[in-house]
């Protein structure tokens, strides 16, 4: 439990880097490559040892990303493509190996497969201590770094011309994104250790405009998607804690879409409703206003009717005008009142303004 | 007298994927003058300004700055990139953009300051963005957005810039006002590229121009180059720009 709440928290965090800097399949292709290496290291060893089988991933998993490196520069190729190529390449080798094995006499023993969907259970409590010093490295370097990170994901040519390497900071932000998804691989498995790195990312994103808070949120999300779906996992028995946890992430990921203040879709909505009101009713205002200006008595009564050709006007903005003491109604009258008048004169002194911005 | 020159070009030649886009290019630019880029779409303006500062490596040639490489003389250099560079949407605000026009002398690790940020907070007072410090960079209109640009490499106090389209998408005002801040760096003795595209205004902005289409076609006084023929040359068409004297 605990291993996965601190695997959680750094694949938010890490994996805000990779959503920023549109690498989301990046961690897809990583983790795809990682399982070829663990099937060889037990096929070399022949024994179950999960240390081996992270030394296994942690070198395919490399080979994989630099693999697709070499592909995006030496050849026309987008990296989509390249991404593409390897994760299917190395995930299609993979599972050869793992249907191999698993006709071996030994096969059973292997359990290799709990690494296609994560199995929280078979962490050891050595495998959380890892866990946990991974975390705290990356933590340190992740505020060590935090500027150049920064700047890096904004603006990579204009890092470049200040002086400094941008290709070692890519290559440690790289580094540890691959550490990461090697070390989630028992608790999440292959096929899905990208969308725990990747959803939490973009759940926080909606919720904040801020890079530190946004990292930080991941973290929070990631963490307890972890915990949760351990926990799930864990009370109804069986069941591979990748998906739980995917699932648990992905419900986090609706909610933001939904919910959110900033970016959501129901407050974008609301808003938006509102703001046509507001300027529904503004536009019948400033209409008024176009009459009652011809007329020194600025509180002249006029018919409504003159008011029904107009498009900004209908009845629930006129009663808003009421309401706001902007216009009085008798019977089929209207007339503007002082505060209404004065309100109206700003409205279009403001508008020619903002024309100058 | 004797001129100095701000950034010496020699031979620069770069490709992408084997294709040629700058060929054989000598440049020379005196130091304090405000010179205009101007070609035809892909003539490798952005990949020339690139390539000096070292964001392309270039097939061959070499660029030096006041006589040393640039690799030395990086400090005094700073870059407005083409505003289309970058996403927009990145969780940040206006005031800790133009702040990373601080993170060059920092160095690394080194976290801004008080100082830093003072020297910001000018540089968005400068290009009249002030108000705008909080706001969040996508909620900027593309103006703004150049504006910001245009503060963060001001916040460098570089005394050469290079400048990608500067103009672009902004409206009258904001082309004045940015003007006026090129001009001024031009007084305080400073050397300022611009890639500019509208060939109108050549003439009342800028006093250097440099011709390019693959290769240098020209490079000079705007007084003296500026005329139908080099344009032709660049353009390919037979240009006509009726160029005020
Ligand atoms: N990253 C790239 N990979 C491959 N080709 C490129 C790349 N960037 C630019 N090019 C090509 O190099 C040539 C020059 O591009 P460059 O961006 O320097 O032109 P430009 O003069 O700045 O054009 P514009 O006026 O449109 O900004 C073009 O033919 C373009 O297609
Ligand atoms: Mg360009």
């Amino acid at each position: 439990m605990l291993g996965t709440a601190i695997l959680g928290a750094i694949c938010g965090m890490l994996g805000s880097f990779a959503v920023l800097r549109k690498q989301s399949l990046l961690g897809d292709a990583i983790s795809h490559a990682a399982l070829p290496g663990i099937a060889i290291a037990f096929l070399i060893t022949g024994v179950k040892d999960s240390n081996l089988f992270l030394l296994g991933a942690l070198i395919s998993g490399l080979v994989g990303t630099f693999w697709i490196r070499s592909i995006t520069k030496k050849t026309h190729l987008k990296s989509d493509t390249a991404l593409g190529l390897t994760l299917s390449l190395f995930f299609g080798f993979g599972m050869l190996l793992l249907t191999f094995i698993q006709k071996q006499p030994n096969a059973s023993q292997a359990g290799l497969d709990t690494y296609l969907f994560g199995q929280a259970a078979t962490l050891l409590e050595k495998d959380v201590w890892l866990i946990a010093i991974v975390a705290g490295i990356a933590l340190l370097i992740l505020l060590i770094f935090w500027k150049e990170f920064k700047i890096l994901l904004f603006d990579e040519d204009y890092t470049k011309t200040l002086g400094f390497n941008t290709r070692f900071i890519d290559i440690l932000i790289t580094t540890f994104i691959v550490i990461t998804i090697v070390l989630g691989l028992q608790t999440v498995g292959v096929i899905l250790m990208s969308a725990i790195l990747l959803a939490p990312a973009a759940a926080a994103r909606q919720w904040t405009n801020s890079l530190e808070k946004m990292v930080i949120l991941a973290a929070i999300f990631g963490s307890f998607s972890g915990v949760v779906g351990t926990g799930i996992s864990s009370v109804s028995g069986n069941l591979s804690t990748g998906p739980v946890i995917v699932l648990v992430a992905a419900g986090i990921v609706l909610l933001s879409f939904i919910f959110s203040p900033k970016r959501g879709l129901l407050f974008r909505e609301i808003r938006f409703r509102k703001n046509r009101n507001d300027i529904k009713m503004q536009k019948t205002l400033a209409f008024m206003y176009g009459i009652a200006k011809t007329h020194e008595n600025i509180s002249h009564p006029h018919a409504i009717k003159i008011l029904n050709g107009f498009q900004g006007f209908s009845k629930r903005s006129l009663q808003k005008l009421v309401d706001l003491n902007y216009v009085e109604i008798d019977g089929q009258q209207w007339s503007m009142t002082q505060k209404g008048f004065m309100t109206a004169a700003n409205l279009y002194n403001q508008q020619v303004e903002n024309s100058h911005e | 007298m004797e001129e100095k020159y701000a950034i010496t070009v020699d031979d620069l030649t770069v490709a992408y994927n084997y294709k040629p886009v700058l060929w054989d290019i000598d440049l020379a630019i005196p130091e304090g003058v405000l010179m205009c880029i101007v070609g035809p779409n892909g003539a490798g303006k952005s990949t020339l300004i690139k390539a000096i500062l070292g964001i392309i490596k270039p097939i061959a040639g070499t660029v030096s700055v006041f006589g040393k490489s640039y690799a030395k003389q990086r400090s005094l250099v700073a870059y407005v990139p083409q505003k289309g560079s970058v996403d927009w949407d990145f969780p940040t605000t206006a005031l800790d953009v133009v702040m990373m026009g601080t993170y060059g002398s920092l160095g690394w690790i080194k976290r801004p300051g008080q100082k830093e940020k003072k020297a910001a907070l000018e540089a968005l007072e400068k290009v009249g963005m002030l108000p705008f410090k909080n706001r969040q960079i996508s909620q900027l209109s593309g103006g703004q957005q150049q504006r910001i640009f245009l503060a963060r490499a001001l916040v460098q106090n570089a005394t050469i810039y290079f400048m990608d389209e500067p103009f672009q998408g902004v409206d009258a005002t904001t082309e004045k006002a940015i003007i006026n801040i090129l001009k001024e760096l031009r007084k305080a003795g400073k050397t300022v590229v611009v890639v500019h595209h509208d060939l109108q205004t050549v003439p009342e902005y800028f006093d250097w121009v440099t011709f390019l289409n693959v290769k240098k076609i020209a490079t000079g006084p705007v007084k003296d180059i500026f005329n139908d023929d080099n344009l032709t040359k660049t353009y390919g068409i037979n240009y006509k720009v009726s160029v005020q004297e």
